[in-house]
């Protein structure tokens, strides 16, 4: 078969413009053949180069006396203590999860897995941020059952538990939904592996599954956005085989305890082009590889399609001399195919070989560096009034209360935790369905633990990105908070619609900025993320989803707090100020179908101090739940608590004049709700620490809430409409 | 005074063995020796434990490839000599493929994997296994499977109810049996099922999570001590 000759429509049909083909023509001296456009293409896609993201990308903080790797490696890493240190990714799959929900939720938790593993860590908690078109959309059923078993099927065969997320709901998704997978390992702090090659002459190493034609373009179709055809794109998703995946970890940790391996990186999207090339680029050498030796399962595959294939469970290793007999002993062990295919070199070039002959040759550094930065002109979201209560209808709290916590958003999400197994490895201290889940450190060697979540309000990004990029961060570093952990450090999965539209790169310029305010603010550096762009539909886009997963540190697992009460007669405290704000908030968009009005402020002193206030109290036992004051306020927050501890609770009614929906559903930032039996000895220590606290509340052993000013509401009666909405959802005919 | 010996199996695709040693461990024993699927022997032990996972992927029917490998030849032989056998979750499924076991389990009856606690009634405290149990007490403990469904013909069922071989039922907190507290539609609500000679059990809950206080219950850590006891 010969190769289609190289035109500038070509470039144009694998989503390169006149001005990047011009780039690369220029880069090679001649006209790429077709193995060598295709592979330009994928590295320079949107989801490989950030090539609109980047500039902004930049002025995140990264840093921190714990951080030992940033962004740019396969994971961040941080400094835990006692020669631990913990590893974690967020990446997006969204597109390929729209097209085939279970093969893409699948192997998005397989991706972010392997970045992980890669790094030389054991992967100890799996998370999922997931974000669905209206419940009323002909689709959307159908999404979350595929998404939902696809995640479930991949982490549950691996062993790796699922234990904490989120799950929302918006008409903005309808077209483009969101799979956010996030994983967090540990490794030894002295024996991370890197994504950078070494030592000309040193072999090159593929094991894991066979090479075939799945996921071809996988990456370009994530840099674009979808049309009415795009369910054609199904063959671009990849199949997941998550029990190779787990041989596949067990072996590459095996190796990892030996002194074998030079450098090792994942073939995730655009394959073994991109791990070739970037572990190339990153020691500043080049790449001989021998396709001929490329472990395949099907025959007749061209250089173009080894090269762009996003078959699953795959590596790529640089191992030390001599060592490969050592290394295919373990693999074989596993069962896993191993594979010389070549070596590194000091040319600078990814030379691809086939037949002993050269079919492509390509500069190393400029594929990588020479990649197309754009600053994307923007325009900055105009900013909204701020809405007063008056401008808004009151509902008896009652009825508000019980619709609320049977909103498709706030509606318990226990039918999708219960198919993850969160209690695999035996290290699950705070289970899914509260603030941040907590895991112990695997071994059974200390008290550690760390405590993990993602968060994002998308209502907010989208009605003030910068304000809602702040609360994203702050909202997350909160929720590690109220378990009684430190919060250490954050990755970020940047969500947008098409960034060539001036209003969607002001959002995610606008985000950008709010988190990295609000990062510096709470000292919580971002030290790994990935982009998504084009999140977009015949022109609609996505509301702006930056979502952020945090990390905190536990230094004993067994000071850790969950949201359920424990006991009757004990204090109910609201830590933080209380204004009533609700604009933007959930009362607003889940009872009224309005969205208007600014979310709420951010004050990231206060969250600082309230936090650190709260963190104390734990650290002290003074306090036996505690829960992060969110989306739905107040209210909604105390019935979570009460829900989940099968205690009710006395309440007294709105203080400082604030009028009642705005005091019971406002969702003013930096606050918390805790359960104390000192409640003299807690308010004592927040008038000395300045931090605003009052008593609300007592907890009873009768189960309903009275008091407050409203009508009493029975537990059974919230429990039915929160735990009722989703699985009677699933079930409709 | 001798602490009990134990052998962990493990096969490619197994992911819980690491929670049967901790349990094991809690439960004052000897650090359990793991056994690789591709061995033929196994070490003299008290006890035998096949634990949870996905043994080859499950991908021809959970349990099915593994009950095929050398190793389990000779835990059936082993167990033929009367060395406790326990088989949790995926274990119980290749005992059962194994012919250890009578019986089968089938897809959940819900279609989905669940992972939840479950509460237990204890149904014959008289073995080695749950001696550390009352008759008729009420353990909590989780499963996490989506192949828990126990199916048996009646007779087969009679029989094992006859010779008291149902180990434990999926009970109320309160130990009445109902629907709603049987998670995956077993039959009878059966939980875990010995052996004629009660040397061998099979369980689909999972007792290695609930062995520290810090799963907040340790309800499943007396069949571990329970076997420590019984066997030296």
């Amino acid at each position: 078969m010969s190769e289609p000759e190289v035109t500038p429509a070509l470039a144009r049909e694998h989503g390169l413009t006149a001005e990047e083909y011009g780039r690369i023509l220029t880069i090679m001296g001649r006209t790429p053949n077709r193995t060598e456009l295709g592979i330009f293409s994928v590295m320079w896609s949107e989801h490989c180069s950030y090539k609109s993201s980047r500039k902004w990308l930049r002025t995140l903080p990264t840093t921190a006396p714990w951080v030992i790797q940033g962004p740019g490696e396969n994971a961040g890493v941080i400094d835990i203590g006692d020669g631990d240190a913990a590893v974690f990714k967020i990446e997006s799959h969204n597109h390929p999860s729209f097209i085939e929900p279970y093969q893409g939720a699948a192997t998005g938790v397989g991706g972010i897995l392997r970045d992980v593993f890669t790094m030389g860590a054991r992967p100890i908690a799996n998370l999922n941020a997931l974000r669905f078109g209206d419940p009323g959309h002909p689709l959307t059923r159908h999404l979350v059952g595929g998404v939902v078993s696809g995640i479930g099927g991949y982490g549950n065969c691996m062993g790796i538990p699922t234990v904490a997320g989120e799950c929302e709901f918006h008409a903005s998704y309808n077209g483009n939904i969101l799979v956010n997978a996030m994983t967090v390992g540990i490794a030894r702090a002295d024996r991370i592996f890197y994504a950078r090659s070494s030592g000309p002459g040193n072999p090159i190493v593929y094991v894991g599954s066979k090479t075939g034609r799945d996921g071809i373009h996988g990456a370009t179709m994530a840099s674009a956005e979808f049309d009415d055809n795009s369910a054609e794109k199904r063959p671009t998703v990849q199949v997941g085989d998550p029990f190779t995946e787990k041989l596949l970890l067990e072996a590459c940790l095996e190796l990892m305890s030996s002194d074998a391996i030079v450098a090792i990186q994942d073939m995730g999207a655009a394959g073994l082009t991109s791990s070739s090339v970037e572990m190339a680029a990153r020691g500043g050498l080049g790449t001989e590889l021998d396709l001929d030796r490329v472990p395949r399962r099907e025959t007749g595959m061209t250089a173009y399609e080894i090269m762009l294939s996003e078959s699953q469970e795959r590596m790529l290793l640089v191992l030390k001399p001599g060592r490969e007999d050592f290394a295919r002993a373990v693999f074989e062990k596993w069962e896993l195919d191993f594979a010389v295919i070549g070596r590194v070199t000091e040319t600078g070039n990814l030379v691809l070989k086939e037949g002993g002959r050269v079919v492509a040759e390509i500069p190393v550094q400029p594929l990588v560096d020479q990649a197309p930065l754009y600053d994307r002109p923007w325009v900055k979201t105009p900013e909204r009034a701020a809405l007063a209560a008056a401008d808004v209808p009151a509902m008896a709290t009652r009825e508000a209360l019980t619709r609320l916590l049977g909103a498709p958003d706030l509606a318990s999400k226990r039918w999708i935790w219960e198919q993850y197994d969160h209690l695999v490895m035996g290290n699950t201290i705070v289970r899914p369905g509260g603030d941040a889940a907590v895991v112990r450190l695997p071994g059974g060697k200390g008290k550690k633990g760390l405590a993990v979540k993602t968060d994002c309000t998308p209502r907010y990004c989208f009605a003030d990105p910068k304000r809602g990029g702040a609360q994203a961060v702050a909202e997350c570093w909160r929720n590690l908070v109220a378990t009684g952990s430190r919060p250490m450090a954050a990755t970020d999965n940047l969500n947008f619609a098409n960034p060539e539209r001036p209003e969607i790169m002001g959002q995610l310029v606008g985000c950008i900025e709010g988190i990295a305010q609000a990062c510096r603010a709470l000292d919580f550096p971002i030290v790994s993320g990935n982009v998504s762009l084009y999140n977009e539909t015949n022109g609609k886009g996505i509301h702006p989803t930056p979502v952020i997963g945090g990390v905190g540190l536990l230094d004993d697992v067994a000071d850790a707090v969950s949201i359920a009460f424990e006991d009757a007669g004990e204090a109910i405290v609201l830590i933080g100020d209380t204004t009533g704000w609700l604009g933007c908030s959930l009362y607003l968009s889940a009872l009224f179908g309005r969205e208007d009005g600014a979310p709420p402020p951010v004050d990231l002193a206060a969250e600082r101090c309230n936090g650190e206030f709260v963190r104390a109290a734990i650290k002290a036992r003074h306090v036996t739940a505690c829960h992060d004051v969110s989306n739905g306020g107040l209210l909604v927050a105390l019935a979570e608590m009460a829900l989940a501890g099968r205690l009710g609770a006395s309440l007294e009614g709105p203080q400082g004049g604030v009028p009642a929906h705005g005091w019971w559903f406002g969702e003013d930032q930096a606050r918390y709700l805790i359960a104390t039996r000192a409640p003299g000895e807690v308010l004592a220590l927040a008038a000395k620490a300045g931090v605003p606290a009052r008593r609300i509340g007592t907890t009873t052993k009768a189960a309903t809430l009275t008091g407050g000013g409203f009508e009493p509401i029975s537990l059974a009666e919230l429990s039915d409409a929160h735990e009722g909405w989703l699985p009677s959802y699933m079930a409709r005919p | 005074m001798h602490a009990v010996k134990s052998a962990i199996v493990v096969f490619p695709g197994t992911n819980r063995e690491h929670d049967a040693v901790a349990a094991l461990r809690a439960a004052g024993g000897r650090e359990p020796i793991m056994v690789w699927h591709r061995e033929s022997e196994i070490p003299e032990v008290d006890l035998i434990v096949v634990p949870g996972g996905f043994s080859y992927g499950d991908y021809l029917r959970s349990g099915a490839m593994a009950a095929h490998s050398p190793i389990v030849r000779a835990i059936v032989e082993r167990a033929k000599r009367g060395v406790a056998v326990i088989g949790i979750c995926n274990g119980f499924q290749v005992l059962t493929e194994a012919g250890l076991l009578p019986g089968a389990l089938m897809r959940n009856a819900g279609l989905k994997f669940v992972c939840r606690d479950v509460h237990l009634r204890v149904e014959n405290a008289q073995t080695v296994f749950t001696a550390a149990y009352a008759q008729g007490q009420v353990i909590r403990a989780p499963v996490a499977h989506n192949d828990g469904n126990y199916f048996a013909d009646a007779a087969t069922l009679e029989r094992l109810e006859g010779e008291g071989r149902v180990a434990f039922r999926y009970a109320t907190p309160e130990g009445e049996l109902s629907d709603g507290a049987n998670p995956n539609g077993s039959a009878r609500h059966i939980a875990g099922v010995f052996n004629a000679t009660k040397t061998v059990l099979g369980l689909m809950p999972h007792p290695e999570n609930a062995s520290d206080p810090l799963h907040g219950g340790t309800d499943g850590l007396g069949l571990f001590q329970g076997l420590a006891r019984a066997l030296v």
